[in-house]
């Protein structure tokens, strides 16, 4: 944490657990008896509950948000540029909740927790859940919290989606949705890329069908394998070259295999710290919920048609050089909703970093999302 | 609110669905959300306006008619399509004009006059390119690149078999005045058209 604390920073915060013991149904047909989502919050909740604001995370994301845990904390929460007093998610004016999802790996119960009713860990044995499970495990929060109406269920990329379904799920409980760098659903090269992720992890000799924690061990090759193709989905090519180039870590090849190239061994040391930090079987699980979702397919594959039951108003933000979710995906989305006659307003924000744009405070995004989060604040009287 | 936006406000009805091309930073669509009842979309470029509208409340969709087209509206969508001076600075006018058809029963356009006195007097008497209130700009970095008088738009709708339903002439403080409807192509400076297909009630 710096020290002096900035002045838009949340500063200090303190995860908090939420203990749910009404079953829930999950759309695989399990069920979970009990479950805790670990959750954190900044800001005040305003006395008609109406400043509230969730927080959505995406494939690799948590409940740390913003602030920092600790003083000796280093990096603050993953959407800090975006949450904080003056900052887009002002919070001064909302109440924000950010927590982690169920099957996650930071708190939450997922394959990494015990199964209270085996006393053993869950691992690969915990359900398959889904972006519509976990919209149902937030709105219980939403009832633990007194909020009956979300100001704004806003998220990025696997996030977005869930500010969506949320709009679908519950089209009273939420008056603003913000999809940002997001997508109704994955395309198949997306699904590739996920599949290429899971077979690095399942191949990995460690992995022992997902009970590597039983033989004392961790899938730490294939989860690292998994990250470094996900990363490069991540930045752009323009953001790459920027960073790397073809810079070598050594003045001249050396006509072997070790990591040569800066871009090599950056990716090697992001992949390392990501397996020695993420549950493999969290992320099997993150990639499969992002490969289903679909709110189209029961509607026919009519996205308009599964539009007509929201009843929020959206803000749709894409990325120029975003090649996971190009602006395409966006548009796509932004088409159905005007065919459904739903309030939109969209914008394409051109910068260079590819998918990880939305986690970047560029002037224009910044712009555009104060702007918009500064009407729902005044909508919500905050 | 600019005379052409007053006088194109008492055209909208309670309950209409808008769609506003190139929208600036939502005047119009605001007033029309706010005072008529009407609802829609506005389409912009310019950063500036588009957060403007969102900080406003109106529904903008960042979109470019040259690069991007309209084909993600469905046909008959509108109740009105709205173009006030963005039809001369569009690459092809005649297809965003059929496009405008596509989308809604009613068209709403609005364009500077090429043919005002005053830009003729210029050309006549200087040789170089006129530039007028209305038209504030150099030859070489100006915006209007499709410059058309009335009779032009005019001709353009006979060919197109699009019905002009009404048509105001506003001076350049979009007043309506008398002057401008005596000889409208000589010496009016914005024209609002009302169009429809022939075929349309």
């Amino acid at each position: 944490m710096p020290d002096p604390l900035p002045a838009d920073s949340v500063g200090l915060v303190t995860p908090q657990t939420y203990h749910f013991d009404t079953p829930l149904e999950l759309a695989c047909g399990k069920v979970l008896n009990r479950y805790e989502l670990v959750v954190e919050t900044y800001g005040e909740l305003n006395a008609s509950a109406s400043n509230a604001i969730l927080i959505c995370h995406a494939l690799s994301g948590h409940h740390h948000a913003a602030g920092y845990h600790s003083a000796d904390e280093r990096k603050a929460g993953w959407w800090n540029s975006c949450i904080g007093p003056g900052k887009p998610i002002d919070t001064r004016r909302f109440f924000v909740v950010s927590l982690n999802n169920l099957g996650g790996c930071h708190g939450s119960t997922g394959p990494s927790s015990t199964n209270p009713d085996t006393g053993s860990l869950y691992g690969p044995d915990f359900p398959v859940v889904t972006v519509t499970d976990w919209v149902n495990s937030q709105a219980r929060l939403a009832d633990k919290l007194n909020i009956e109406c979300w100001a704004a269920v806003v998220g990025g990329s696997l996030g977005g989606m869930q500010a969506l379904q949320w709009s679908l799920t519950y089209p009273e409980r939420i008056s603003h949705a913000a999809v940002i760098a997001s997508t109704p659903r994955l395309s198949a090269q997306n699904i590739a890329f996920n599949e290429v992720a899971r077979q690095a992890i399942t191949s990995d000799p460690e992995f022992h069908a997902g009970r590597y924690s039983n033989n004392l061990t961790l899938p730490r090759r294939g989860l690292m394998l998994a990250r470094m193709v996900g990363h490069i989905t991540y930045l752009s090519d323009a953001s790459m070259g920027e960073k790397f180039g073809r810079e070598l870590r050594e003045k001249a090849y050396k006509f072997g295999y070790d990591a040569e190239f800066q871009v090599e061994s950056y990716l090697r040391y992001q992949g390392e710290r990501f397996s020695e930090s993420f549950d493999a079987n969290t992320y099997l699980l993150m990639t499969k919920a992002l490969d289903y979702f679909d709110p189209a397919y029961e509607f026919g594959g009519d996205l308009a048609k599964a539009l007509q039951g929201a009843r929020c108003e959206f803000l749709v933000l894409s990325f120029s050089t975003d090649w996971r979710f190009a602006p395409e995906r966006s548009e796509e989305l932004v088409k159905a909703m005007i065919s459904a006659r739903r309030k939109v307003s969209y914008a394409e924000i051109d910068a260079p970093w590819g998918h990880d744009g939305f986690l970047i405070p560029t002037p224009r995004y910044t712009d555009v999302f104060t702007a918009y989060m500064d009407r729902v604040a005044r909508e919500v009287g905050a | 609110m600019r005379a052409d936006l007053e006088i194109i406000q008492q055209w909208i009805k309670p309950g209409h669905h808008v769609l506003d091309l190139g929208c600036g930073d939502g005047t119009l669509l605001d007033f029309l959300q706010s005072e008529r009842g009407a609802s829609g979309y506005g389409l912009e470029i310019n950063p500036a306006h588009i957060t403007h509208c969102m900080s406003r409340g109106v529904s903008v969709i960042e979109q470019n008619l040259d690069t991007q087209g309209l084909a993600n509206f469905d046909d008959n969508s509108f109740d009105v399509v709205l173009m006030t001076q963005a039809l001369q600075a569009v690459r092809r006018p005649d297809k965003v004009l059929d496009e405008m058809l596509r989308l809604g029963n009613e068209g709403i356009v609005t364009f500077p006059n090429f043919a005002h006195w005053r830009l003729r007097w210029g050309l006549a008497l200087s040789g170089r390119m006129p530039e007028s209130e209305a038209l504030p700009y150099k030859w070489y970095n100006t915006p209007n690149i499709r410059l058309c008088t009335f009779h032009d738009f005019e001709a353009l709708c006979r060919q197109k078999s699009i019905r002009i339903t009404s048509r105001k002439v506003v001076d350049g403080q979009h007043q309506n005045s008398w002057v401008a409807r005596l000889w409208p192509n000589l010496l009016g400076e914005i024209a609002i058209y009302r169009i429809t297909r022939e075929n349309s009630q």
